[in-house]
């Protein structure tokens, strides 16, 4: 039982756990996107102000995305679910046309297989996705887990627009962006 | 509030602007007063790793799942994103209320969120982001543990990003 799909609503609350959790077992907020941050202070904060700061004292979070790292290896290689995925058929039919043809993996092999990298689809969507995400998760000062998470659970209105935001942003690219970047890459 | 930091690589800036960037000038997520040893994280990993499943196994992970949420396909995402934020809410209301201390036995302290337009100009170019890879920071992580060693190339670029923002920060609009 614990092999097959977890539904919304026992992922969910299990994920909100982790805000009260973090903050009972030291003191700590929530989020992760400023583990991207932390990193850059570490190994090359080439002398920018933004990253010249105490990270040791936020090397909790670099254990912490360690952890999600291995709990993915966990959950994949001893938890695996034995049955493909069921994407919903709206989706598949408007992917099928934008030509996608692999529905079984959680990823899409058609893009984010390895060999990919070199190609113009690894520079869209490992590249300029991953760019993207790096420098707007920082720009606004939060991810889903910093801001729709901890934020709103604090009653943050800044994480409400923050929020707010990454869905536009979201719905944009999914909408306008990406039929004209998969026809590009087909 | 408003203290001038003279930086080599930036221009003088505004006191308005260095006031913003100075608040922020550490993240500030974690509040513990004690220092923390490096034995005392291996609780944040433990953590990480019950995370890291629940990403998994929940399907969070998925880049169809975050396609499926962005066309309104499927309530999945909502509910998880959803009911996270109910728990959270919910707990964080309980530890005020109760007045709970942290196992250090600390006053429980949450930094606000200041306001500046980088929530609405950043979350934009992360929600285009998040569109394309299929993840938000976190999932990243996962699917590198999950064995899209691809995505490994999404993280660095994601470093590259948050980079490129330290560096040219004092010239975006806040």
């Amino acid at each position: 039982m614990i092999r097959k799909p977890w539904p919304w609503y026992v992922a969910g609350p299990l994920i909100g756990l982790t805000v009260p959790i973090l903050l009972l077992l030291g003191n700590k907020s929530f989020g992760i996107s400023s583990s991207l941050r932390h990193i850059c202070a570490a190994v090359i904060p080439a002398n920018i102000s933004f990253f010249k700061y105490d990270w040791k004292k936020e090397a909790w979070n670099l254990f912490f995305v360690a952890g999600i790292t291995i709990g993915g290896f966990v959950a994949t290689f001893w938890l695996a679910n034995p049955d493909t995925i069921v994407i919903s058929k709206a989706t598949q039919t408007s992917l099928a046309t934008l030509g996608i043809t692999d529905f079984s993996g959680l990823m899409p092999a058609d893009l984010f297989s390895t060999p990919n990298i070199f190609t113009l689809k690894g520079l869209i969507f490992l590249v300029l996705g991953g760019f993207l995400v790096g420098f707007g998760t920082r720009y606004a000062g939060g991810c889903t887990s910093g801001h729709a998470i901890m934020g709103l659970s604090n009653l943050q209105w800044p994480s409400l627009v923050a929020t707010v935001s990454f869905m536009a942003g979201g719905f944009a690219c999914t909408h306008l962006l990406l039929p004209f970047l998969l026809r590009l890459v087909q | 509030m408003g203290n001038f930091r003279e930086d080599t690589d930036t221009d003088l800036l505004s006191a308005e602007q260095d006031l913003v960037i100075n608040e922020d000038g550490f993240d500030g997520t974690n509040q513990q007063k004690e220092a923390e040893s490096f034995a005392s994280n291996i609780k944040y990993l433990i953590v990480g790793i019950l995370f890291g499943i629940v990403f998994v196994k929940a399907e969070i992970v998925s880049w169809f799942r975050i396609q499926e949420m962005f066309r309104l396909d499927s309530f999945h995402m909502y509910g998880v994103i959803g009911s996270a934020v109910l728990v959270g809410l919910i707990s964080v209301q309980l530890i005020k209320k109760l007045r709970i201390n942290t196992l250090q036995n600390e006053e429980i302290s949450i930094p606000d969120k200041t306001f500046n337009k980088g929530q609405i100009y950043g979350g934009v170019l992360f929600g285009i982001g998040w569109a394309l890879t299929g993840a938000c920071p976190g999932p990243l992580f996962a699917q590198i543990g999950s064995g899209f060693l691809a995505i490994i190339v999404t993280l660095l670029s994601a470093v590259a990003g948050t980079w490129t923002y330290g560096l040219i920060r004092s010239k975006l609009p806040h």
